[in-house]
């Protein structure tokens, strides 16, 4: 491992790796706590079709995968406000609709030939240096926005009905969680893929959960366990020449079985 | 506008309020006065809820009016117990600190005065000690004592509780009821509950809801209820005072 990190790619991989577990750690939490993962799960399906935009647009894939995420965000924030008795109907709609719109738009795409298994399984050994500002600043984002409106969202988190008596514009923060959500996820599927992330997202948190006070404590918690997983997986991916998003969320699951089977031990 | 000479700080005149077409309540006529302790009673789906929810403001009357008198009103709201998410990852001092909503806010985090302020409410309800607990790691008496922390915060003239004591057993049951006593020296309070006997024994006026309004002004009667053997007062008594089948 120490020789692979004298090339680039291994150093651009790790550094993305730490960059968006501690920004999944932070968005994660928030997921999990709002119980929010199909609408996650919704969301990172729905920026294939961004992919798919991108590549037949030829801008950068980044961008794409943004656009479609964030539009999806807002619309399911609107349709979770508005209609919330029949969302897990519009969340699916919307899963299947994005992935075929990125589907259609690569077949349409002239001299197409990406490999689409990077965008289903990650690809974080091709992370260039613009991706890294990318995600340098998404984190920086998140951080700030988190820690600035802790407090609203923690109260919309814990108990909507209260926070909205209390004057808290609970649709707003709502929203807020979903739009940041949506671009981590973007990033994140750069690391593990799309099908992947949702496991990226909430297995550290659980474990996290288990051993925080509060909901601080558990998203830097969160991120931390995250980034020993990355690093972790992408050590063994290394060594043993494995697709390193497949090995990284392995490396999680292995760990959160071990987990649980200390929790079970510990509590007799 | 200046309290009137009753003091009544909420008129509900009229008040009507359905869902699908179906009313829930019709022509409810409420007045609820300052240092009242009103338990509002009757079957599940009644409307007990739905016109707590009316009085603070999440439904809109279909019908008739809610008048607040006095400025300005602070109502402290305590949700049904059950409703607590109890694998939250959040402390009891940060549950109560939710009271302060989201004006008049540092940048970051809690003001010092807005964390004193939490103190003294969990300090008030003999929760103090808890403070840094997780609140799914507290028992369910002590979880309802921090909700009631958290709506001491506000400063309210009145607080609603809906269904406090659901999935409390009755020693916790009776230190809630005593705490609220404790509390109705300083402020109104309102009670939503189907557990009439113990509500009774603390209230000072009953009002009866099953789509239409029964009230009873229990300063009257109260010492002409006969007790049970635990030293809760009759329903069946209640019942038929208020004109209803027990």
């Amino acid at each position: 491992m120490i020789e692979a990190l004298s090339f680039e790619f291994m150093q651009h991989a790790i550094i993305a790796g730490i960059l968006v577990s501690l920004a999944s750690g932070i968005i994660g939490s928030l997921v999990v706590v709002n119980r929010m993962v199909f609408l996650a799960g919704g969301i990172a399906h729905t920026a294939y079709g961004g992919i798919g935009l991108a590549l037949f647009l030829g801008i950068p894939i980044f961008a794409g995968a943004s656009i479609f995420a964030v539009g999806a965000a807002l619309l399911m924030a609107f349709l979770t406000l508005k209609h919330r008795h029949r969302i897990d109907t519009f969340i699916g709609l919307i899963w299947a609709v994005g992935m075929a719109i990125g589907v259609i738009l690569i077949d349409l795409t002239p001299g197409y030939n990406v490999d689409l298994l990077s965008y289903l399984f990650g690809s974080i050994l091709a992370v260039s240096l613009d991706d890294l500002y990318y995600m340098s600043g998404l984190l920086f984002a998140v951080i700030i926005i988190v820690t600035i409106w802790y407090r609203e969202i923690l109260s919309v988190s814990y108990d909507s009905e209260f926070a909205s008596l209390r004057g808290i514009n609970v649709p707003l923060f709502y929203t807020i969680i979903l739009v940041i959500s949506a671009l981590t996820i973007v990033v994140a599927i750069k690391v593990v893929g799309l099908i992947l992330v949702i496991a990226m997202l909430t297995i550290p948190v659980y474990i996290a959960e288990k051993l925080s006070k509060n909901l601080f404590g558990m998203m830097f918690l969160s991120g931390f366990i995250a980034s020993v997983f990355t690093v972790l997986g992408l050590w063994i991916s290394y060594t043993f020449d494995l697709t390193s998003g497949a090995t990284i969320i392995l490396v999680s699951a292995a760990s959160l079985i071990l987990f649980l089977i200390s929790e079970k031990f510990q509590n007799r | 506008m200046l309290p009137n000479k009753t003091m009544t700080l909420i008129d509900i005149k009229n008040l009507s309020f359905g869902y699908n077409d179906e009313r829930v309540l019709e022509n409810i006529d409420l007045k609820i006065e300052k240092d009242d302790f009103m338990a509002i009673i009757g079957p599940n789906g009644g409307g007990k809820s739905t016109l707590l929810k009316l009085i603070l403001g999440i439904l809109k009357p279909q019908a008739g009016t809610i008048d607040f008198i006095g400025d300005p009103i602070t109502i402290g709201y305590v949700p049904q117990n059950i409703n607590i998410n109890t694998n939250f990852p959040v402390t009891a001092i940060e549950v109560v600190l939710m009271g302060h909503g989201g004006t008049k806010r540092p940048i970051f985090g809690y003001s010092k005065n807005e964390t004193m302020c939490a103190m003294q409410a969990l300090r008030e309800v003999g929760m103090e000690e808890y403070a840094s607990s997780r609140i799914g790691s507290l028992s369910g008496g002590q979880r309802q004592r921090v909700m009631i922390a958290r709506a001491l915060c506000s400063h309210p003239s009145i607080v609603i509780l809906d269904e406090p004591t659901s999935n409390i057993d009755t020693n916790g049951q009776k230190q809630i009821y005593g705490l609220l006593k404790e509390l109705n020296k300083t402020m109104t309070i309102i009670v939503v509950s189907h557990d009439i006997s113990i509500t009774i024994e603390y209230a000072n006026k009953v009002a009866y809801i099953n789509r239409t309004l029964s009230f009873h002004d229990m300063k009257q009667t109260k010492n002409k209820f006969s007790l049970h053997p635990q030293g809760h007062f009759c329903e069946v008594e209640l019942l038929q005072l208020l004109g209803k089948n027990p």
